[in-house]
């Protein structure tokens, strides 16, 4: 073989938390009022297209999580000797991006490094060549825009043929006309109002992800070809390709907001149900527990947990066979740190709703038939709050994702040697007092975040709507 | 000359109207209700006359014109100068129409200031005048409270004196006295009277009760789905209701002389805003439809000079005869007492300081005892706060009681713990005053009504299969298991929650104002169904109510509560037909009748104290008409008149 396959903790849980997602799929399939709610979702345009999005960024993140180690060339006959540095899937993808580093910075597109330095076998100080961004053209820059503009519309007259492709598959399995799959994308335009005909609806959805796909595929073909031959977003302090570095970020921001969730909200729920629903010395228990936690400023509470661990992790060097493995116990003891701290506020508003639903009369009606405490906070505590849980969920995610980049601006967030948007935001916190400002690592870091956030929020709504019996007759 | 004159005013909300071509006139001074039951767009009526529409509402079409200004035209500026000067309005709920955070006497001299021009002390003055005039004791005082300060009837007696500050022509009421108890309702009604007698303001009251209606109206205007379907003076409304909508209304009141029997009911519910309706709107639920009430809508159609009415039916319509039924399930009264109460209290501490040590204690209940016969209906009548709701928990056990005794079937419940409860449980069940907080939202019907028998393993375990019987026992298809309650009107989910009480087969059903959140006409639904079940599966029935009528039509026996005890219990012919308790007598005339006959009328003044500091001797004596030294000495024991009628009182004769 050669590579060695790596599992780093995280990837695990990671793939654990896939497989977990798909066997409640399998078995929600198989429950009529789960799937008729999950069917609502299917077949709101909005959520599918938020859908297609997230499933994008997932795969990015997927990608990145499956790890290898290079074998080395070695001898034959002498034992296999495998690379210190653990590579992802991803990275062997964009191993064109990974590996064209400049010397430092250089604009989007650019082929000239951003700033003057001394030539060698010269005294002027002039803007260098970049090494990789525009090497194609050579010495003659005359053809810089045009060879963009080719470029582009190669990008994005490829993207479009895959989707043309795509549609005529899709129009192939459901034996529709092909003009009829690409008449009902405009329904699936959202504000289209084109009637309640379960079929229209249905189509509407499959518009709905079309034109998300096909937004996907021209950014996707734009980014390849230009990616060719320049830095579509630039290079950072150290010549590092942005693109790559917002690519990679993906995996650490999924990370941090899917686990710390994991770890927080179990906490929060059952803390906050039991606090409102027990009430008594539980509650007061619960309530001194967080008061005292939340009543420590978050961030030196976090910092403190954090530098407790990082003694642990730099004094036990021991426990980590690559680098790759030190920085990944890190990302997790953090999102277990965040998720510890940050149940609070959760919880509190859960026990202020609790406590508003326990002298509701359904809930004496149960205690009327002798139903348990426990089977009362599971039926009719529990699902009346999933609202809010939903919302806290959607909120903290997208919180979380910019936690981790204060916490890297502290400088106790995420190892350096991991990319998150943290880490890309921290840096660009001093290229903006530059002048020139350089503002493509910050502007790279906040779009992406913006897409998976907003693609967060808009499945969540539709997710609480569809699941909101008041809300669907 | 008509003060208001609105013409064939239209709301639209989407594609909703909830008020589709109203006209009405009320002239200066007179009294106009609109009765209707919930949903019918009598709120949206008033406030489309005041132009205080939600923003998702809008005036269509139509004219409301207040002392020849037309309204609808006016800018906001001319429109806020008329609320509160021209035209002043009270809500339903006290509570929340007053401003938690400033005092009385900063908001009635707020309007003042607006609309009298006074200022400082001069408002101040006129503040306590108008507290006095609308019979607030001791206003100076007050003025300087918040509405917390404040009991439900004096917030909405402030309410009132907000509305007078701008010395309005026109005072519309949206059910000003729903969420009062009848002896502050009685108090209102008197003062609003009053009032529109001495300043000649006309009223616009809007009412679902028609009780408020005997007592207040000039004329009445019965509204049906957004359209006025009767306009009538009070005296031939009452004696010769026209449109068969007025005529099931009042059919659907119960009353004593209905007992045993069955209420006559509306089918069915008022129908949507948003339905299109080709003919009569009330065809759907009419006994008396013919085939053109679904073509066209009826005109307006003269009975006399004064009364119209929308209906095709030539004449008056026809009355709905009593069904007299065989009789009430009266079952054998020596039968050994089903629930037997003794002494029981329920006291929940008041807590102060840092160590929440009790410094005192409400007492909710304070020594109740009563007994309950199978298969018979025991009223325990009280105003709200009297501790009828609690009593009824801890009886249950649903709320642990600080002492006395409460045996069911011989078996002493409040030593057991919370496991050896369970058993029992299936004996006695609960239905619940709002059915719209009693079903959980997340689940489905089957689920709701599963629980029970799951939870107690009542049924077998095929818990599901019964679900559907039982649902048609109820009067709902078997085919609605899989719905969610928002689904269903108020009436159906009370079904739904009976159901659920049924389905562990109980022996002992405590049902806390059953009826109380429902409009008339599904009230008497939910009261034939209770009856009927009563009559098959020989229930007992501990019906907790302020609705001294329903008490008439369905109680065997009557407990009446004061501050926490039983102040005076018997049947229900010796409690209602011959009260000896001053308290009792002063609740029942505090009724409003539909007939109009006054009875002599012992006023209640003042509100009832709170349980957490109870009078010394008789709770009831410093609102008591007959109380004198003696009342404060000792708490009254039972006096007995005959077999069953036991009076705490040392007055009672």
């Amino acid at each position: 073989m050669s590579f060695q396959i790596v599992l780093l903790w995280s990837d695990a849980l990671l793939f654990v938390l896939i497989a977990a997602i798909v066997g409640l799929a399998l078995w929600a399939r198989r429950q009529d009022a789960l799937r008729a709610a999950w069917g609502r979702v299917l077949k709101d345009g909005v959520a599918m297209a938020a859908a297609t999005v997230l499933a994008v960024f997932v795969l990015i993140g997927l990608l990145d999580s499956l790890h290898y180690r290079a074998r080395l060339e070695a001898q034959p006959g002498a034992a296999a000797r495998y690379a210190v540095e653990v590579n992802s899937a991803l990275d062997a993808l964009l191993s064109d991006l990974r590996q064209r580093g400049e010397k430092t910075y250089s604009a989007p597109l650019a082929t000239h490094l951003f700033a003057k330095e001394a030539l060698e076998n010269s005294t002027q100080r002039e803007f260098p060549r970049l090494k990789h961004g525009g090497a194609h053209l050579g010495q003659d820059l005359s053809g810089h825009e045009f060879d963009i503009a080719l470029r582009l519309s190669r990008g994005l007259a490829a993207a479009l043929a895959v989707w043309l492709a795509l549609v005529a598959l899709v129009s192939r399995t459901r034996k529709q006309e092909f003009m009829a799959v690409l008449r009902v994308m405009r329904s699936g335009i959202p504000g289209d109002g084109a009637g309640n005909d379960p079929k229209v609806v249905q189509s509407k959805a499959t518009g709905a992800v079309l034109v998300a796909l096909l937004a996907i595929l021209l950014l996707f073909g734009v980014a390849l070809s230009l990616g060719g031959g320049y830095h579509v977003f630039g290079t950072d302090k150290v010549g590092q390709d942005v693109l790559y570095l917002s690519l990679k970020s993906i995996r650490t921001g999924l990370l941090i907001g899917t686990l710390t969730t994991l770890v927080m909200l179990p906490l929060a729920v059952l803390l906050g149900i039991l606090a409102g629903y027990v009430g008594g010395w539980v509650d007061d228990l619960i309530q001194y527990l967080y008061t005292t936690l939340s009543s420590i400023p978050g961030v030196l509470l976090i910092a403190a947990a954090v530098l407790m661990m990082q003694v642990i992790i730099d004094t036990h060097p021991q426990w980590f066979a690559t680098s790759a493995e030190r920085a990944d116990a890190r990302l997790l003891a953090l999102c277990l740190i965040l998720g510890m701290t940050s149940w609070t506020g959760v919880a509190r508003l859960l026990r202020g709703e609790t406590l508003k639903l326990r002298e509701l009369e359904f809930v004496q009606a149960a205690q009327a038939f002798g139903v348990g405490r426990f089977a009362i906070m599971r039926r009719h505590i529990l699902p009346n709050l999933m609202h809010i849980v939903l919302i806290a969920l959607v909120m903290d995610f997208s919180g979380l994702v910019l936690a981790e980049a204060v916490l890297s601006y502290v400088g106790v967030g995420v190892d350096p040697t991991t990319i998150s948007f943290g880490t890309m935001i921290n840096t660009a916190r001093m290229e903006l007092a530059r002048e020139p400002m350089v503002w493509w690592s910050l502007a790279a870091a906040f779009s992406f975040m913006f897409a998976l956030v907003l693609a967060a929020n808009l499945f969540a709504d539709a997710v609480r709507d569809a699941f909101d019996p008041r809300s669907s007759t | 000359m008509s003060i208001l004159a609105v013409k064939d005013l239209t709301i639209h909300i989407g594609a909703a109207r909830p008020v589709d071509g109203i006209s009405f006139d009320i002239a200066a001074g007179e009294c106009f209700t609109l009765l209707g039951e919930s949903g019918c767009g009598k709120s949206m009526t008033a406030l489309g006359i005041m132009r205080l529409l939600p923003a998702a509402a809008q005036v269509a079409s139509g004219s409301v014109s207040f002392e020849g200004t037309e309204l609808l035209a006016l800018p906001e500026s001319g429109m806020r100068d008329m609320r509160g000067g021209g035209i002043g309005m009270i809500f339903q709920e006290p509570a929340t129409s007053l401003n938690p955070v400033l005092t009385v006497g900063r908001q009635i001299v707020e309007a003042l200031e607006l609309h009298g021009g006074l200022q400082g002390a001069a408002a101040r003055a006129r503040a306590e005048d108008l507290l006095d005039q609308v019979g607030i004791p001791d206003p100076r005082r007050r003025l300087d409270e918040y509405p917390f300060q404040l009991s439900g009837g004096l917030r909405q007696r402030v309410m009132i004196a907000i509305a007078l500050a701008g010395a309005p022509r026109l005072l519309i009421a949206d059910e000003p006295t729903t969420a009062l108890d009848v002896t502050i309702q009685a108090q209102v009604l008197d003062l609003l009277d009053e009032l529109r007698r001495q300043q000649g303001m006309a009223l616009l009251l809007i009412t679902h009760d028609l009780g408020v209606v005997a007592r207040m109206a000039d004329r009445v205007g019965v509204m049906y789905a957004g359209q006025l379907v009767e306009e009538a003076p009070r005296r031939a409304f009452f004696s010769q209701p026209a449109h068969p909508y007025s005529v099931r209304l009042f059919a659907a009141l119960p009353d004593a002389e209905r007992r045993g029997g069955r209420l006559a009911t509306i089918p069915g519910s008022v129908p949507a805003a948003d339905v299109r309706h080709e003919g009569c709107r009330f065809a759907e639920r009419c006994c008396e439809v013919m085939p053109q009430c679904r073509q066209a809508p009826p005109p307006w159609r003269e009975v006399d000079a004064m009364q119209r009415v929308r209906c095709f039916l030539p004449g008056a319509a026809p009355g709905v005869a009593a069904e007299v039924g065989a009789g009430g399930a009266a079952f054998a009264a020596e039968a050994k007492p089903l629930l037997e109460v003794a002494d029981l209290k329920v006291h929940f501490p008041i807590r102060r300081g840092i160590l929440r040590r009790a410094v005192g204690a409400v007492r909710a209940v304070d020594g109740m005892s009563l007994q309950l016969k199978p298969g018979r209906t025991l009223a325990l009548v009280g105003e709200s706060g009297c501790g009828k709701t609690t009593a009824g928990k801890a009886m249950l056990q649903l709320l642990r009681p600080t002492a006395g005794s409460v045996r069911l079937d011989g078996v002493e419940l409040t030593t057991r713990s919370t496991s050896e409860l369970r058993p029992l449980r299936a004996k006695m069940q609960m239905v619940f005053q709002d059915p719209f907080a009693s079903l959980n939202p997340r689940l489905r019907i089957g689920d709701i009504i599963a629980e029970g028998m799951q939870a107690l393993s009542v049924g077998g375990g095929d818990a599901a299969a019964k679900v559907g019987p039982l649902l048609e026992q109820v009067g709902l298809r078997a085919d609605m298991v899989s719905r969610y309650p928002h689904e269903f009107s108020g009436g159906q989910r009370q079904r739904i929650a009976i159901a659920r009480a049924l389905a562990v087969k109980p022996q002992l059903l405590i049902c806390d104002e059953p009826t109380s959140a429902l409009d008339v006409s599904v009230q008497a639904q939910i009261l034939n169904l209770l009856s009927d079940l009563q009559r098959e599966l020989k229930l007992a029935y501990l019906f907790i109510t302020h609705n001294i009528a329903v008490v008439d039509y369905l109680a065997h026996d009557v407990a009446v509560m004061y501050l926490g005890r039983v102040v005076e219990r018997g049947s229900a012919d010796e409690v209602l037909r011959h009260p000896r308790h001053p308290y009792t007598q002063a609740l029942l005339a505090a009724v409003p009748r539909i007939d109009g006959v006054g009875r002599e009328v012992v006023k209640l003044a003042g509100d009832m104290p709170s349980p957490a500091n109870p009078p010394a001797g008789c709770h009831f004596h410093p609102r008591c008409p007959l109380a004198d030294a003696n009342c404060q000495r000792a708490y009254p024991a039972e006096t007995l008149f005959g077999a069953t009628h036991a009076v705490r009182c040392i007055k009672a004769v």
